[in-house]
């Protein structure tokens, strides 16, 4: 790209300096021809990249098992009622022990493991620190491994997990599958005591099978400090465990340390977790997939569980929407659009059948806007993202039960079925005989059972990109003959340096960005316990006193400097624009919803920008239209407000003066589960909106 | 002449049948069968089909045998082993429930898949060729894949860890192959009765592999005459070891299962086999102290023990022997017929509870890190319970201690720093000085040797736990190395821990008639574990990659050498004064001749074409372009239309 974009350059200069005009051979001209029409092609581009986006849904395909043996649902179920009711005894005698013994989580863990060794399983507790993670600028991405051991660990709140090993009988115990059940043992609920009467069923099942290959490891993991940590811990303690000595050993009476057991490489895992009353009139089966920086397991995985969940147990599956899209007007008439559009095409050729309902489309849009919201984010939707820390293909499925809890005579049945859908999705997996490879692993979801492949929806950020490198040669070709105009000095006239004053800038306020990244790790030593609202305002006093003194420092960084001093300012939008577009880039193969969203908020900012001062000048409507859209898109761009607004759109309610208190909040949550988009917030959203900022100012 | 001879040969036939007859009176070739069964304590029972072929020393090569196999004798003879162990084992052997400290568990508890070792009787440079032609010829005659142990990568030649200390020992293991009734058919067909007769009828091959635990071993030594002139005999001793879950109908789980013969195989001994020496069949019963302090002699008592309110036996043992932890039930198949075929069942009535002795420390061994470049393996030792009571702790400098060998193979994929061996004991790291006592490392050499760590650990009796780890790069394969699909990921053969300083062997009270099995127990055998086999996830390449490469380095080729070529060729001074000089003439015939026929209509002359901005050059071309695009685009459509529209 940047060699075609100077291929573009020296041709032009060559026609400027009066050389006679040599026909450019057509790849040449057709960059000649893009630069010089920028503008119209860049609105067409983008118009393009975010109508590629709407469309998503319609190029959507449906889902498909990958993988030949997983063979999902092709063997009978093997599941009995005696097994359900060894799963019913369970949720009963946990309810009737909770009953009796108020707060005593210690014994309902035994509960649970006693259970587990009559199912002739190994059974093993271990104990781990409700410690989250902390921030340190220097382990963010580093793995898993760098949970640092504390040392000084305090008996007085610890968790215990209880995990049961079934080994396969004929089996080489080199690979496991891992059943987890997130279970608060003192305050869970009803519900919650349903997950571990399913998974007791299936425990049951599987106890007494011969066609096990891979080991079965059933964790109750200790819900009390969250679903995410339990697990986490379990797997730091899998897979690097520490052998020196710990102090959380010397709390409680059960020593835990020497029990831990392993059961060879975990292939893959499931989350069970049973919550709430279903809304309708199915049992309703929720996948969450969404693991940390956007990575999804493998969609053979979700194919199996929804297949059999769909197609022979009979559940209602759906994946996480936001909710407020459906009802969003504006979407609606764009569905009816894109209806009509299809309708017209099938009626020109029966064929063509890319138009989908209404309905159908908002669901879709609201599903996909809800997953690329997740994997933007960068944090996981629950404990399956600690497996995939791991590199292990894990989903959460939570289940919601159309009968409130203490209907016995329904349990059964969901017992029964909630078990057989996790006996084929194991069955499937155990029928493996190499790693989750065949489907893929970059996609985005519109339905349970559609999809959208990577080649497909990079399309829309291809399209959203593409106008940035073309503007950015258009815009130095611009500056470059304005300085020379403007300077009768040859040695100022050297043409190739003309973009290093605008380089020196993008780069110093690069580095104030990254500094400002930083910062919170510093913010957090502060001695003495702060409000996140404070905190924030810490951050944010000390960030622009850092950007007042870049500004003082640098000459030409500051857009209130003369007219001489400072660099033309489409020489200066045309590296900031080749900055965003490197950054854009950059992220997009880190993470790639990150990168979507970001360019959708920072490729209109970049290319509107322009000087305030010269359009308000001239008086002319559009270029006072220019002036304010461009304002416009820079308030939407700053993040505090971005982050103001989409809480608005998902419906959480309009915040009030606590929002610097909630987005310190919330981009503490990023760093804690080490999203990338922290990093791209901090390090080219911010640079590049701060120099659009000085663009708007710009003296000239 | 004619009838010299004639008178000759009866004579000759004679003589010679008199040889032989004088050799077999001395010793003859001898084969004995027998069957252990031993109910364990988590509701399974063990079976333990033993048989043993003796072939004598002689001195002639091509001797005909009468039992012994041919097929083993030319191994034997053709690549002078000394002594050679191959085992296939399907699932894992439990210590903690079958035991982990007697001769049983010591000699049959293998790893997964395929493990051959054997001793040469050859000069040291010439052991790896023996090896490589021994593991061929295996191959044949038991049909799986044992020539893989044929690389240099795969095996490995260990000089104390592994427990024989010989400079001629070879030891390779294939942790995948997958055993299967292919192994068994072949080893079978060694038995002078196969499994047509005697107790190998048994093995009815879906119950054997119905199993939790299969493994067929075949052991032979040589054993040395001391004669000059002779040659040496062979031992061979095959065993198969199948533990099996006997089905039950009751409910109640801490109740032992009963079972029988035919309950547990699907048939009943007929009869044993004409051929071996002794045929019997033995019940070990542990944790039966009980009746120890009892005096048995009288029938009543000597009946108490085989039929009483525990359980009781379905036919009357010929003899009971009595040894440390249990008791032993011997019968004789010899009395059983068709129509009184022998069906041993074992019914018991009250629920009972016991435990297998198990070895001083467990192991287990796994790997630690995830992800695809780095990790370390850890094995874990474990005190048992009965680690207390059990002998072989041996005092140096006043310390109480328990000497534990480690030896582990690793493949040259495994990139192992031999530096980072760590050792933690009871949470503690210790120094290697402090409690390794002897190690023997030989690295690997990349896709030419496997590496191979030998340790001699030193631990305190008073030890809980302890920890090693070590850590390890993954290689890269090349490109044909790769199994051609996808693949798991790949193998670390099990590491085997033993315990020189114990040794497991079965103490009776009495004196023995000589039982070749029950003689092997009283042998005192090294007390050893096998690990579990690892997996390892290698990095695994697109192989549509090369694909990729080959377009994309094609499409860059031909792009630059392109471009290079054109600034190359291209004279700009040249270019210049040919467009100069084509700049006064016109350059289009079919522009020319338009323009010339406008002019004629118009009646004027011939304008100068006029210079044109390039922008609107190009304006104007693109507004071709759009043009025609549309009406190729319409045209395709209307084709479409009309093609699909019938």
């Amino acid at each position: 790209m940047a060699t075609e974009k100077r291929n573009k350059e020296e041709e032009e200069v060559k026609t400027d300096d009066g050389s006679p005009k040599i026909k450019p051979r057509p790849i040449v001209q057709l960059g000649i021809f893009l630069v010089a029409h920028s503008p119209v092609f860049s609105v067409v581009f983008s118009a393009a990249g975010v109508l590629a986006l709407l469309i998503l849904p319609l190029l959507a395909k449906n889902t498909y098992i990958s993988e030949n043996a997983l063979m999902p649902g092709s063997a009978r179920s093997m599941l009995s009622n005696r097994d359900v009711s060894d799963g019913s005894k369970l949720v009963k005698d946990i309810k009737n022990y909770r009953l009796n013994h108020e707060g005593q989580g210690v014994e309902v863990q035994k509960l649970v493991g006693k259970y587990m060794s009559e199912m002739v399983a190994e059974v093993y507790y271990q104990k781990f620190h409700p410690e989250g993670n902390q921030f340190h600028p220097l382990h963010f991405f580093s793995g898993p491994d760098s949970y640092t051991l504390l040392d000084n660990v305090s008996c007085a709140s610890y968790g215990v997990n209880v995990a049961g090993i079934i080994r396969a009988p004929r089996g080489d115990g080199k690979e496991s599958i891992v059943l987890v059940t997130p279970y608060d043992f003192i305050n869970g609920g009803d519900y919650e005591a349903l997950s571990l009467g399913i998974t007791s069923t299936l425990f049951s099942l599987l106890a007494r099978v011969t066609w096990l290959s891979k080991d079965i490891i059933w964790l109750v993991a200790d819900s009390r400090y969250g679903d995410y940590r339990p697990v986490a811990a379990w797997l730091s303690e899998y897979h690097s465990p520490s052998f020196k000595v710990s102090d959380l050993l010397k709390c409680g009476e059960r020593n835990t340390a020497d029990n831990f057991r392993r059961a060879g490489t975990v292939a893959a895992a499931l989350v069970l977790k049973v919550d709430g009353r279903s809304e309708r009139f199915e049992d309703t089966l929720s996948i969450y997939a969404e693991a940390s920086n956007g990575q999804m397991p493998n969609l053979d995985l979700i194919n199996v569980v929804n297949y059999l969940a769909v197609h022979r147990q009979g559940f209602y599956v759906k994946v996480e929407k936001v909710v407020s899209l459906l009802s969003s007007s504006w979407l609606k008439i764009i569905g009816e659009i894109f209806e009509a559009v299809g309708k017209l095409a099938h009626t020109l050729n029966p064929d063509w059948n890319f138009g989908i309902p209404v309905a159908d489309y908002l669901e879709g849009s609201a599903t996909l806007a809800s997953s690329l919201y997740s994997q933007a984010l960068g944090i996981p939707t629950g404990p399956h993202g600690a497996f995939r820390d791991n590199q292990v293909d894990a989903i959460t499925l939570k289940v919601s039960p159309r009968f409130p809890p203490d209907s016995k005579t329904r349990q059964h049945d969901f017992f029964l079925r909630g078990a057989r859908l996790l006996e084929g999705t194991i069955r499937s997996v155990n029928n493996l005989l190499e790693k989750f490879h065949q489907s893929f692993f970059l996609y985005l979801l519109t339905s349970p059972s559609k999809f959208i492949s990577v080649g497909v929806y990079m399309i829309a950020f291809a399209l959203l990109v593409a106008p940035l490198p073309m503007v950015a040669a258009s815009l130095y070709i611009e500056g470059c003959k304005a300085l020379t105009k403007s300077t009768d000095n040859p040695t100022e006239n050297l043409k190739s340096w003309k973009w290093l004053d605008a380089a020196k800038q993008v780069f110093a306020l690069h580095l104030f960005g990254f500094i400002v990244t930083l910062l919170p790790y510093f913010i957090c030593q502060v001695p003495g316990q702060h409000s996140p609202s404070n905190r924030s305002i810490m951050w944010g006093t000390t960030s622009s006193s850092l950007l007042l003194i870049t500004f003082a420092a640098i000459p030409g960084c500051s857009p209130f400097t003369s007219r001489h001093h400072g660099t033309h300012w489409a020489v200066l939008k045309s590296v900031t624009i080749s900055a965003a577009f490197i950054g854009l880039c950059l992220m997009s193969i880190i993470n790639f919803a990150t990168a979507e969203i970001g360019a959708l908020l920072l490729v209109p900012t970049c290319l509107m920008a322009q000087p305030i001062k010269p359009a308000l000048r001239s008086r002319r409507i559009k270029s006072m239209l220019g002036a304010f859209c461009s304002m416009v898109l820079l308030t939407i761009g700053f993040p505090v407000m971005f982050f103001a607004i989409s809480k608005g759109l998902f419906g959480e309610g309009l915040v009030g003066l606590s929002l610097g208190g909630e987005f310190w909040t919330w981009l503490e949550s990023l760093w804690a589960w080490k999203s990338a988009t922290y990093l791209y917030i901090g390090m080219v959203h911010l640079p590049c909106w701060l120099l659009c900022l000085c663009i708007l100012f710009h003296p000239s | 002449m004619a009838s010299l001879v004639r008178s000759w040969i009866p004579l000759l036939i004679l003589q010679s049948f008199l040889v032989a007859v004088a050799f077999g009176s001395k010793e003859a070739e001898q084969f004995s069968e027998a069957l252990l069964l031993k109910p364990l304590p988590d509701r399974k029972v063990l079976a333990h089909f033993h048989f043993e072929n003796r072939a004598p020393p002689s001195n002639s090569h091509g001797r005909h045998h009468h039992l012994f196999p041919k097929a083993i004798s030319q191994l034997v003879q053709k690549f002078r082993v000394k002594e050679m162990e191959l085992s296939f084992t399907q699932g894992r052997w439990n210590h903690e429930h079958w035991g982990g400290f007697d001769p049983l568990s010591s000699m049959n508890a293998k790893p997964v898949g395929v493990e051959l070792w054997a001793v040469f009787d050859v000069p040291q440079s010439q052991v790896d060729t023996s090896w490589k032609n021994l593991t061929h010829a295996l191959s044949g005659l038991f049909c799986a894949s044992i020539n893989f142990l044929e690389s240099s990568t795969s095996y490995a030649a260990p000089t104390w860890g592994f427990g024989t200390n010989s400079d001629k020992l070879r030891y390779g293991s294939l942790p995948r192959e997958a055993v299967c009734t292919e192994n068994l058919t072949p080893w079978l067909k060694l038995l002078p009765c196969r499994d047509k007769d005697g107790i190998s009828a048994l093995m009815n091959r879906p119950s054997v592999y119905r199993g939790f635990y299969h493994s067929q071993r075949l052991h032979l030594s040589t054993v040395e005459s001391g004669q000059e002139g002779l040659g040496s005999g062979i031992v061979l001793e095959q065993t198969l070891t199948v533990v099996l879950q006997p089905e039950t109908t009751s409910v109640e789980t801490n109740m032992q299962p009963s079972w029988s013969l035919s309950s547990l195989f699907g048939r009943k001994v007929v009869g044993s086999c004409v051929l071996a020496k002794s045929s019997n069949v033995y019940l070990q019963l542990e944790g039966r102290l009980g009746h120890e302090s009892k005096n048995v002699d009288t029938e009543i008592e000597a009946h108490k023990l085989w039929k009483n309110a525990d359980f009781d036996l379905s036919l009357k043992p010929d003899r009971v022997l009595r040894e440390s932890s249990g008791l032993l039930f011997i019968f004789d198949i010899d009395k059983s017929s068709d129509s009184e075929p022998f069906d041993l069942g074992l019914n018991w009535k009250l629920p009972s509870k016991w435990s297998c002795q198990q070895a001083p420390l467990q192991a287990s061994r796994f790997l630690m890190g995830s992800g695809n470049e780095r990790g370390a393996i850890a094995i874990l030792l474990k005190a048992t319970e009965s680690q207390e009571k059990l002998p072989g702790r041996e005092l140096t400098d006043g310390r109480c201690t328990i000497k534990a060998n480690i030896f582990q193979i690793f493949p040259w994929y495994i990139k192992v720093y031999y530096h980072t061996l760590q050792i933690f004991v009871d949470q503690q790291q210790k120094t290697d000085s402090e409690v390794l006592k002897k190690i023997n490392v030989s690295p690997s050499t990349d896709k030419v040797s496997s590496g191979m760590l030998e340790m001699m650990l030193e631990l305190p009796c008073e030890v809980k736990s302890a920890a090693i780890s070590i850590e390890y790069d993954k290689g890269f394969l090349h490109i044909d190395e790769y199994p051609p699909d996808a693949n798991q990921g790949f193998d670390i053969p099990s590491a085997l821990i033993s315990f020189p300083s114990h040794h497991a062997s079965l103490d009776f009270q009495e004196e023995l008639s000589k039982s070749p099995l029950l003689s092997s127990f009283k042998e005192k055998s090294l007390v050893r574990s096998y690990t579990e086999v690892l997996l390892v996830p290698l990095t695994t390449p697109d192989f549509s990659m090369p694909y990729n490469v080959i377009t994309i380095t094609c499409t860059i080729f031909a792009l630059y050498f392109g471009s290079l070529l054109n600034v190359l060729r291209r004279r700009i001074g040249e270019e210049e004064r040919f467009l100069k000089s084509q700049a006064g003439k016109k350059t289009g015939g079919v522009k020319q001749l338009l323009l010339r026929l406008t002019a004629k209509i118009r009646g004027r002359p011939i304008e100068a074409p006029s210079s044109e901005s390039p922008a609107a050059e190009s304006s104007f071309l693109s507004t071709k372009l759009i043009f025609k695009i549309i009406l190729i685009a319409g045209a395709a459509a209307a084709w479409q239309y009309f093609s699909t529209d019938k």
